[in-house]
C-alpha cells in the first residue's frame, strides 16, 4: 500500500475522478458506456427466457391462454402502472441530481424505493394465490381442465421462472437505491457527480422494461375466450 | 457536467405516454382480433420499450457509441430469437429423410 499521501494524491481535482480519466465527462461517458455493455448481457440474459416462452407458446397455444386467465390481470395492470410510476420517480431523481438539487433527489429516490416495494409485495400477494390454487409447478400442481394440466404447468414454470428473475432484479435495485440514498445524503452525489444516480437509472429503467414485455405476455393472452367457470 | 440534462416536462409527457400505452394494451387484450392480439400487444410493448430507452434512459441524447451498443442488443437478441426458431420451426421439413 502506498502512503495515505501518495495514494491520495488527487492535485487539486475532484475526488471521485479516477486516475485514468482526464475529466469528470470522460468517466461519466466510460460508466454509462459500461453500464450500457452490461444492459446487453441482461437482455441476453432474459431473451433466452423469452424465447422458451416463444416457442412452448407456438406449441401449446390453449394452455397458455388458459393459464394467461388465471393471472389476475387488475394486480397485473396496477404492478405494471407502479413500475412506470417509479421509472418517473427515478428520472426525477436524476434531475434532481444533474441540477444538484439534494432533498429532492433523497425525496425521488426513497419515492423510487417506496413504489418497487410496492411492486414486489403486489408480486408477494399473487404468488400467495397461486400457492392456494395449486397453481404452482410440483407435485401439488393442479389445473382445469385437466386435459391441459401438463401443458398448463409448463406456463406457470415460465412464470414464475421470468417474473422471479425480474423480481430478483427488483430487490438487486432497492439495494443500489438504497446505496444512491446514503451517497446523496452524505454529499457524495454532487451536480458535478452526479453519474452513480444516472447509471443505476439505466438499471432501474431496464427492470422496467423487462416488464413492460412480461405483463402482456403472462397476463393477457387468453382474455377473448369465453369465461370459464370452475 | 456537461451531459444533456431532459427536461422534467418531457419525463412528464413519457409517463403520460407510458401509462396511456398500458391502458390501451389492456383494453386490445379484451377484443378479438385472432392473430392480430399478440401483434398488438407487442407493437404497443416494443413502443413503450423505445420511449423508455429514448428519454428516460437519454440515449437520444447520448453518444452514437451509446446507440451502437443499444441496437446491437436488439441486434444480439434477434439473432438468439431468429436463429433458434429457425430451428424449431423447421424441423418438419424432412430434406434428408
Amino acid at each position: 500500500m502506498l502512503p495515505e499521501a501518495v495514494a491520495h494524491n488527487h492535485g487539486g481535482h475532484h475526488p471521485m475522478l479516477a486516475h485514468h480519466f482526464d475529466s469528470l465527462e470522460e468517466q461519466n461517458v466510460a460508466s454509462t458506456l459500461g453500464m450500457w455493455v452490461f444492459l446487453v448481457t441482461e437482455v441476453l440474459f432474459f431473451g433466452g427466457l423469452f424465447m422458451a416462452y416463444t416457442l412452448y407458446r407456438m406449441w401449446y397455444p390453449d394452455a397458455f391462454a388458459l393459464s394467461s386467465n388465471e393471472l389476475d390481470i387488475r394486480w397485473g395492470a396496477f404492478n405494471t402502472a407502479v413500475l412506470i410510476g417509479s421509472s418517473l420517480t427515478m428520472a426525477l431523481a436524476v434531475h434532481a441530481a444533474q441540477t444538484g438539487e439534494r432533498s429532492k433527489l433523497v425525496t425521488f429516490l426513497i419515492l423510487t424505493m417506496v413504489l418497487g416495494t410496492v411492486f414486489l409485495g403486489v408480486k408477494g400477494i399473487e404468488y400467495a394465490d397461486k400457492f392456494e390454487h395449486h397453481h404452482v409447478p410440483g407435485l401439488n400442481f393442479h389445473f382445469e381442465p385437466v386435459s391441459e394440466m401438463a401443458h398448463a404447468q409448463i406456463f406457470f414454470s415460465l412464470y414464475f421462472v421470468m417474473t422471479g428473475l425480474h423480481a430478483i432484479h427488483m430487490i438487486v435495485g432497492l439495494g443500489i437505491m438504497t446505496w444512491m440514498l446514503v451517497w446523496s445524503m452524505n454529499g457524495t452525489i454532487t451536480k458535478e457527480y452526479a453519474s452513480p444516480i444516472e447509471i443505476s437509472g439505466l438499471y432501474w429503467h431496464f427492470v422496467d422494461i423487462v416488464w413492460i414485455f412480461l405483463f402482456p405476455l403472462l397476463y393477457l393472452l387468453g382474455r377473448t375466450l369465453p369465461a370459464v367457470t370452475h | 457536467m456537461s451531459e444533456h440534462i431532459v427536461p422534467k416536462s418531457t419525463y412528464y409527457a413519457i409517463f403520460g405516454a407510458l401509462m396511456v400505452g398500458t391502458a390501451l394494451t389492456v383494453g386490445a387484450a379484451f377484443v378479438d382480433l385472432g392473430p392480430l392480439n399478440t401483434i398488438v400487444a407487442l407493437s404497443i410493448a416494443i413502443t413503450k420499450a423505445s420511449l423508455v430507452v429514448l428519454f428516460f434512459m437519454h440515449v437520444k441524447y447520448s453518444p452514437k457509441l451509446t446507440w451502437l451498443v443499444v441496437i446491437g442488443s436488439v441486434f444480439w437478441l434477434l439473432l438468439l430469437l431468429g436463429i433458434t426458431l429457425g430451428d424449431y420451426l423447421t424441423r418438419g421439413m424432412r430434406t434428408f429423410g
